[in-house]
């Protein structure tokens, strides 16, 4: 795809000392994802970056929610942003999607609204004794790993590459709504054309797949999925993306959001149930990654190691294209050798499809 | 001999330039492209009446080479006041009155992203229909017959999103008139337009708007297309809503053509500047009132005539070139 307006979209993303803001959910979803991403900056980058016990939720699912007043959120970014100040540093950056579109909206809403910030700070002295001052830059997790993506792909151990035929491995890309379509000027490449996702994979040897549906929601929407009697529209949207996408052949898709990642892993297996309906090579599902999940198999991360055998769809399909050395035996091995439960088989979790499955593939 | 600086080539300038030629009056046109004609060169043929654009253009330009007006190419203004003009280069021109020409500039249709044009192949603007027209290359990318055509107005008018809120004015018939061409040049096409409103203010225009639907078969459906897409036989998908029926629609095409709007010129604002003139909201310029002195600024010696002041028909712009000389003549004398 000629992603001619990327370039347009620019921001400034700091070169180090980070200040770590981690997702509520995403420990739950994908729990490997957070320390890898901790370790590639650290370790691999040599980057300063603060993983801070002291900072709270951003109470943005709240907030979207309706439980949680403007008001009430705003005090408590102010706060995160005195727990930075405190810490010494001026990078903030947020692992969720909803907490990278809340800060950005708050920060939106005090420079439109001055008032508000005023207020904001006045609140927060009363409840906590603590004053603020904003972040000198504020980016989402998988804008740093954009920013990094050339060092990453340096330092590469493999690419997206099928290594059977030398083929790019084909990529689904979809990012979050709250990442760059509150905000389209927050996110590199925009709304219509991201390209956060889309370059770490031009950068380390994939191809991007252009689809129908590939703006859609993913079926996450607080709307459709708070509230149970709405969930038929989440699996509704996450069909219509899926349904969109087989004839393309996807190796697997990645994601930037949470909940991005957690539905269109996870409703692959609901759909095959409810309607016998299977995507993927051999129907065995599309593998869905987050963005360090993959920069981690390219860097040579242990896939188990990366957490991904808390994937609804197996992952072992994609591993083996890659030519990803790994221990089936460890895969429900957690740490300390711990066993960590198995799942019930299902054509996603790679047993043998039977007849009750229509393939898509 | 008195001397009239008529900045812009385009019909206007030249229609200006010829009526006050013609009155004994001396006029310098002053034309940033290399050559005269202004937009209307790129456009095939003229709405409502299929008449070629190179006829107007043509007879125009034909006039001006016969007369003895002075014509200066390839430089534009910078700065203006009721006697002098600055040019790029920084000669400044005396004069005793000048008349701004300066037309207008079309929608960048990549600012609308969601459409994808300069991404996908099929996706093109009505100004590239006429070039195409013109060259006698009408088709797909790959020189295909397209099979359906959508067309979808008001693309970078009426639209708040990309600050253009005035309505462009000559996209709905300009999309009536394409709709047909393309009709008789693939009959077997679907042809669809999508609009928010259809106006149809000029003589013939209503009766061309009727003829598209009856005697061509033309879909019209109301409702604005919110993105297209891929589809992996290499078409677009496009997603509207028709909100006669209320209903979400999804269609694949062949081909979109997106009418573009007319938009003010970015140098409006500093030109506007450099004498004391007023712009207004759109940034198009600001004539002293809409009635009695709509070819007048608000200061006097400086002059409009054409698009420079809001979105017009050619033949608007024609009769403001005639009624700028009736007024440069009488603020002369």
């Amino acid at each position: 795809m000629r992603r001619a307006t990327w370039s347009e979209y620019q921001k400034d993303i700091a070169d180090d000392k980070y200040y770590y803001a981690r997702s509520c959910i995403r420990q739950n979803f994908f729990p490997g994802s957070e320390r890898a991403f901790l370790n590639i900056l650290s370790k691999d980058l040599g980057k300063d970056i603060l993983d801070d016990p002291a900072h709270s939720s951003c109470t943005g699912i709240g907030y979207h929610s309706d439980i949680v007043p403007l008001e009430t959120i705003m005090t408590v970014v102010a706060r995160q942003f005195s727990l930075m100040n405190e810490a010494g540093y001026e990078n903030f950056v947020t692992s969720c999607i909803t907490s990278f579109g809340i800060y950005t909206e708050v920060l939106a809403t005090w420079e439109e609204f001055p008032e508000t910030e005023e207020k904001t700070r006045e609140n927060l002295y009363k409840a906590t004794g603590r004053e603020f001052t904003k972040p000198k830059s504020l980016a989402h997790t998988s804008d740093i790993i954009f920013h990094f993506r050339d060092l990453i792909a340096d330092k590469a151990v493999r690419r997206l590459v099928n290594r059977a035929t030398g083929e790019p491995l084909k990529v689904v890309e979809h990012i979050g709504c709250h990442y760059a379509k509150i905000f389209p000027k927050s996110g590199i490449g925009g709304s219509e054309f991201p390209y956060v996702l889309a370059g770490m994979v031009d950068s380390w040897g994939g191809e991007c797949v252009d689809y129908p549906e590939r703006r859609h929601c993913c079926g996450f929407g607080f709307r459709n999925y708070l509230v149970q009697a709405n969930r038929g529209y989440s699996i509704a949207n996450s069909h219509k993306k899926l349904e969109s996408m087989a004839p393309y052949h996807p190796d697997f898709i990645v994601a930037n959001c949470p909940g991005c990642t957690m539905f269109l892993d996870k409703w692959q297996y609901t759909i095959a149930e409810m309607d016998g309906r299977t995507y993927g090579e051999n129907g065995h599902g599309i593998p869905v990654l987050t963005y360090e999940e993959m920069a981690g198999l390219v860097l040579g991360y242990d896939p188990w190691e990366l957490g991904m055998q808390m994937h609804q769809v197996d992952v072992e399909p994609l591993l083996d294209k890659m030519g990803v050395d790994y221990d089936p035996s460890a895969k429900y091995l957690g740490r300390n050798g711990k066993y960590i439960g198995k799942p019930e088989a299902a054509v996603v979790n790679g047993c043998s499809q039977d007849f009750i499955y229509d393939i898509k593939v | 001999m008195e001397r009239v600086i008529v900045i812009g080539g385009g019909i206007a300038g030249m229609k200006t330039a010829l009526d006050l030629n013609r009155r004994g009056i001396g006029v310098t046109i002053i034309e940033k492209e290399n050559r005269l004609g202004g937009k209307v060169l790129g456009w095939h043929r003229l709405f409502p009446t299929f008449t070629p654009a190179n006829e107007v253009v043509d007879t125009l330009k034909a006039e001006v080479a016969s007369s003895e007006i002075d014509v200066r190419l390839g430089t534009c203004a910078t700065a203006l006041t009721e006697h002098s003009v600055t040019l790029s280069d920084g000669t400044v021109l005396d004069c005793d009155a000048v008349v701004l020409c300066s037309g207008f500039t079309l929608f960048d249709a990549r600012i609308k992203e969601e459409y994808g044009y300069g991404i996908y192949d099929n996706v093109i603007t009505s100004a590239d229909l006429e070039e195409m027209f013109n060259q006698g290359r009408v088709g797909l990318k790959n020189g295909g017959r397209p099979r359906r055509i959508a067309f979808l107005h008001c693309v970078g008018s009426r639209d708040e999103k990309v600050c253009q809120r005035h309505c462009s004015k000559v996209c709905c018939v300009t999309g009536v008139k394409q709709a047909i061409e393309m009709k008789k040049l693939f009959p077997e096409a679907d042809v669809f337009n999508f609009y928010m409103d259809i106006r149809m203010f000029g003589p013939g225009y209503e009766e061309l708007y009727r003829e598209a639907q009856q005697s061509y078969n033309i879909h019209f459906i109301r409702g604005r297309i919110s993105e297209a897409s891929p589809t992996i036989e290499g078409r677009l998908q496009i997603k509207a809503e028709d909100t006669l029926t209320g209903r979400p629609l999804k269609i694949s095409v062949d081909m979109l053509v997106l009418l573009i709007g007319m938009r003010s010129n970015d140098d409006n604002a500093s030109l506007a500047e450099s004498a004391g003139l007023q712009l207004a909201q759109s940034g198009f310029m600001a004539p002293r009132d809409l009635f009695l002195s709509n070819v007048r600024s608000n200061r006097d010696g400086i002059f409009y005539a054409g698009t420079v002041t809001a979105p017009k028909s050619i033949g608007e712009v024609l009769n403001e070139g005639a009624a700028v000389a009736d007024a440069v003549t009488e603020y002369l004398s």
